[in-house]
């Protein structure tokens, strides 16, 4: 028998077990004829399912596999392919070669939910990113990654509705600007349906800006037990009133919760030193790739008050001394007001959600230093202005509605050109360009509108290239 | 030959790293990034002039400032103190089914085609991973039975949490939504169950097990009435033993006029041997980033699948991705859909890991991932029921599907050695702390190992081998155990009142500061 007679049974590079010869040693060991007779032992005979399993025939080596999967992946066309000005929530930023390096290695990209001693690496990196988004924030409490912005809004509602009636302070409304996310909108109406009112607060026709006359109303007719606003807003102008906003919220017993951009954060000031009791959003933009919205990752953070901090829902990973002088250990920290902790009782559901982002955000964090993130808010500023001054030089469209300063986004309004944004959109994208996010089902009162967003990585041959595309297709007839 | 050895001299790098925010120097810079032109400046003048009058940071953020070999040295050393699946045999953290994760997967993901993909693009230029979101969903109908996939969850607790919000849809739907505020679930199934129920406002009636170690089907009876929504359950629970009454549990919770939902956190064991949709379940969730191999990440991005029967197809999380014979697209046609769980789509890295995970095992090998998790399991538990003082309580004598939760009960009693002590003591030989139990501890002294179908005999052997030594030391040297660990990265054990004490509590390293002012110079 040479080397063609050997046994041709399927080993799986994968299941070590499958060779026929150590299956049957485990068998024996087992005093089991076949697996079949383990778990038919178990399992009714009508539960069974006695085909085969609808899948296609499996690839096996890893050359073909990827020729496959990447044959299809290929047919997307990306922000590196075309220029893209999409933001609205997920932005295309500079990630460090080293943020993508590390967060590959398998030692962070493989460990789970290991605990003080078998990853204390882990801990010690987590631990290290919510102390640089303190200071990032100014904040002294800052909870472990939940799934992303939206989560970290609703739950940020909730824990408000909480810490209120805690306080005895019983109201159930929350109050929202008319121009947040929208999709962050819907996922808090549905997150806080049963806990609270999610009531929205008029806009300035003009300037966007919440109307803080509206708001006083509000206050005064039927309170609330929150105040939210988002800085810079979704349409990317700065509320500009942060500070009279949170002084309000305050006045009638309201908490204020405030989502800041992280991006902006090197130059702009932290909302918690604007009055703001709570800050909530994402960490995308510090390190992480856009992965068809996949980079996302939320955060909650606020001063050291216990009574907020009583009312998170997520993990929260605290830093204690050990039995060594000098060196510190982490464990999860009053653990009970998680729902792995206390079931039904506990504050929220929680589960797996996002600490790989977390490790990469704090890697982004130490490589940026205060300088690179006052930098990348500063280039930001600078190049948003800048394409709002060329872009501003088109007839017929009308480019910053709002008129407002802004960080990184601006709406254009195309209601002079005859056009819709979407049939924009598409010559746009024959120029190989992904013009900005179509607004104009989300916000109707603004008409044909997008939002377009402006990174450190735009360059001015870009916002040339997008001018000349748009001069051309506005004077362009139908 | 083989891989065993029993003898490793394991010891955990350990560097003593300082905490990040006291390294570096004022003015060292780790990376740069492209600024804005002289022209552009020019133009529009400094940042701070475009900063509106009371938004500008007064004082600059309090980041390291370090150069960039040295951050990257720093977390190299920080991975090194942290046990991957990559470098141990994970059988220990059992219900978390660590798998191996393969590299080729990593590699596409990694891919820009990928990774600088916007949302919100045209979906023209999206064909290729809406082609893969559509072929996972046809791929989950498959395995589990069900009629209508959506892989909007951000992970398995979202999936859960959608289908709350879909046995609320449904009800309301019927006009019982107030009528039905009860959600039955087991004490043994996950904790985002009735986690993810009160969040929005059930009332829970949990069942616990009966001599045999299922869920008690006369206490079902008793609980079902015309307040029940659901019932939310698991199969087989975190003890490995299969409801082989499931199906009474489904029809008895039916007759009162609820939904069954099936939490396949655990579909591990039951690949191909067994679906959701045939036991009669009308709604079930998988985790995409478990049994379909994604790496776990330090506790994500995970990935959620929310798998419906036809009946809930209207009420699904949308978008769901379609095919119209021509080009892939979004689908938001559920009339009376939940709505989107999140912004975007779900996490597709994750999405496209599971796709070609899928295809690289095909309908036998995904067949096989079931068979040889449950032969790894008992061939495992056969061998550790052999050591001293570990048991496995409840339906004494019968066979595990994929997992098992035993009990050092025995071992606690006659030498003061608890699974706390032991769970740090299996790092001193290599192995990653394992999976006590979920709240609460309803087996004494639990243990929780899962041997997926990645690990070989040998790797099993070993880390049986690893807990016999710990019993061993137990009963001979009880205080060489209490006192682990001993060579992992953190050579003592933690004060348990810094996690405990909300007078201790810190979660940055400024707010531990202002508690203890002296410790930059401890």
């Amino acid at each position: 028998m040479g080397v063609t007679g050997k046994d041709k049974a399927f080993v799986h590079p994968y299941m070590p077990n499958s060779v026929p010869e150590i299956k049957q040693q485990m068998l024996d060991e087992l005093g089991a004829g076949s697996i079949d007779e383990i778990y038919k032992s178990l399992i009714p005979d009508d539960l069974l399912y006695k085909e085969r399993l609808d899948l296609p025939e499996p690839i096996v080596n890893e050359y073909e596999l990827k020729r496959h999967v990447m044959g299809i992946l290929n047919r997307n066309i990306t922000a590196e392919d075309y220029v893209s000005f999409l933001g609205a929530g997920c932005y295309r930023h500079q990630v460090p070669a080293i943020c993508d390096e590390l967060n590959m290695r398998g030692e962070f990209l493989t460990a789970y939910c290991g605990d003080t001693y078998s990853d204390h690496g882990k801990m010690q990196a987590i631990f290290e990113y919510t102390s640089m988004m303190g200071e990032l924030l100014d904040a002294d409490i800052v909870s472990y990654t939940t799934y992303d912005a939206g989560q970290s809004v609703s739950s940020a509602f909730r824990i408000a509705l909480r810490a209120q009636a805690a306080k005895g302070h019983d109201n159930r409304r929350i109050l929202i600007p008319s121009t947040m996310n929208p999709e962050i909108r819907s996922q808090a109406l549905a997150y806080c349906r049963n806990a609270g009112e999610i009531i929205t607060v008029a806009s300035d026709p003009q300037t966007g800006l919440m109307s803080l006359q509206d708001l006083e109303e509000k206050l005064k007719d039927g309170g609330a037990a929150a105040v939210f606003y988002e800085n810079p807003s979704y349409l990317g102008f700065f509320e500009t009133q942060a500070e009279q906003i949170a002084a309000l919220a305050h006045r009638y017993q309201a908490l204020c919760i405030a989502q800041p951009e992280a991006a902006s954060l090197g130059i702009v000031e932290s909302p918690l030193n604007l009055g703001a009791d709570l800050v909530c959003g994402d960490i995308q933009p510090l390190g992480m790739h856009m992965q068809f919205g996949g980079g996302q990752a939320g955060f909650i953070a606020c001063n050291q008050d216990l009574g907020l901090a009583e009312q998170f829902p997520t993990y929260m990973y605290g830093i204690t001394k050990t039995g060594q002088d000098g060196r510190y250990g982490w464990g999860r920290a009053m653990n009970y007001r998680c729902s792995h902790g206390s079931r039904e009782n506990a504050n929220e559901y929680f589960g797996t959600e996002t600490g790989l982002w977390g490790i990469t955000a704090g890697i982004y964090l130490a490589s940026m230093g205060p300088q690179g993130m006052y930098e990348l808010g500063e280039t930001i500023l600078q190049k948003t202005s800048y394409a709002i001054r060329r872009l501003s030089e088109i007839k017929n469209i009308t480019v910053n509605l709002f008129g407002r300063s802004n960080f990184q986004e601006f709406v254009i309004n195309f209601d002079q050109t005859g056009k819709t944004v979407k049939e924009i959109n598409q010559e746009l994208l024959a120029c190989r360009i992904f013009g900005g996010k179509d607004i104009s089902q989300d916000f109707p009162q603004y008409g044909q509108s997008a939002l377009y967003c402006i990174s450190e990585l735009t360059t001015e041959e870009e916002i040339e290239n997008l001018r000349t595309a748009l001069t051309a297709i506005t004077e362009r007839r139908q | 030959m083989g891989y065993i050895r029993t003898d490793r001299d394991f010891h955990e790098a350990r560097w003593d790293e300082p905490i990040i925010m006291e390294l570096g120097n004022p003015g060292e810079r780790g990376v740069m990034i492209p600024l804005a032109s002289e022209h552009i400046i020019e133009c529009v003048g400094s940042g701070e002039s475009l900063v509106p009058q009371g938004l500008l940071r007064k004082k600059m953020p309090a980041l390291p400032e370090m150069s960039q070999m040295q951050v990257l040295r720093h977390y190299m050393r920080l991975s090194q103190e942290t046990i991957g699946t990559d470098i141990n045999i994970d059988i220990g953290l059992g219900t978390c089914t660590m798998k191996y994760s393969p590299k080729i997967n990593e590699q596409m993901v990694r891919s820009p085609k990928l990774t600088e993909l916007h949302p919100y693009q045209d979906e023209r230029t999206l064909q290729g991973i809406l082609e893969i979101m559509y072929r996972d969903q046809e791929y989950l109908k498959a395995i589990s039975g069900m009629d209508c996939v959506s892989l909007q969850p951000s992970g398995g607790s979202q999936a859960i949490f959608a289908n709350v919000q879909t046995i609320r849809a449904y009800h309301e739907a019927n006009g019982e939504g107030e009528q039905r505020n009860e959600i039955i679930t087991t004490i043994l199934s996950h904790p985002a169950n009735p986690g993810t129920a009160a969040t929005l406002g059930y009332k829970l009636i949990t069942l616990y097990p009966d001599k045999d170690g299922l869920p008690d089907l006369e206490a079902l009876k008793a609980s079902v009435s015309e307040h029940t929504a659901a019932l939310m359950i698991t199969n087989p629970e975190d003890t490995g033993i299969y409801n082989d009454r499931i199906r009474q549990f489904v029809d008895t919770v039916h007759e009162a006029g609820g939904l069954c939902v099936y939490d396949q956190a655990n579909l591990n064991g039951v690949f191909g041997i067994t679906r959701a949709r045939d036991a009669g379940f009308d709604m079930c969730h998988y985790n995409l980033h478990k049994s379909f191999s994604s790496p776990h990440g330090c506790q994500g991005p995970a990935a959620g699948a929310q798998c419906v029967s036809d009946k809930l197809r209207r009420f699904t999380a949308v978008p769901t991705v379609e095919f119209d014979g021509e080009k892939y697209y979004f689908d938001y046609d559920h009339p009376d859909s939940i709505g989107k769980l999140r912004k975007f789509y779900g996490v597709p890295a994750v999405l496209v890991r599971a796709y070609a995970y899928i295809r690289s095992l095909g309908p036998d090998g995904m067949k096989q991932i079931a068979e040889l998790s449950i032969l790894n399991n008992n061939y495992m538990l056969k061998k550790l029921l052999t050591i001293s003082g570990l048991s496995m309580p409840m339906a004494e004598g019968r066979f595990r599907m994929e997992q098992a939760r035993l009990s050092w009960e025995q071992l606690t009693e006659d030498t003061g050695v608890t699974t706390d002590d032991i769970c740090r003591r299996i790092v001193d030989y290599g192995f990653q702390d394992y999976f006590a139990s979920h709240h609460p501890r309803v087996i004494p002294e639990p243990f929780t190992p899962e041997p997926v179908e990645t690990y070989s005999k040998d790797d099993i052997d070993e880390f049986v081998e690893a807990f016999r030594s710990i019993a061993k030391e137990a009963y001979e040297n009880p205080e060489l155990v209490k006192s682990a660990p001993h060579k992992a990265a953190l050579a003592s054990q933690i004060d348990e009142s810094g996690l405990t004490d909300w007078d201790k509590f810190a979660t940055t390293w400024r707010a531990y500061k202002k508690m203890n002012p002296d410790c930059a110079a401890e």
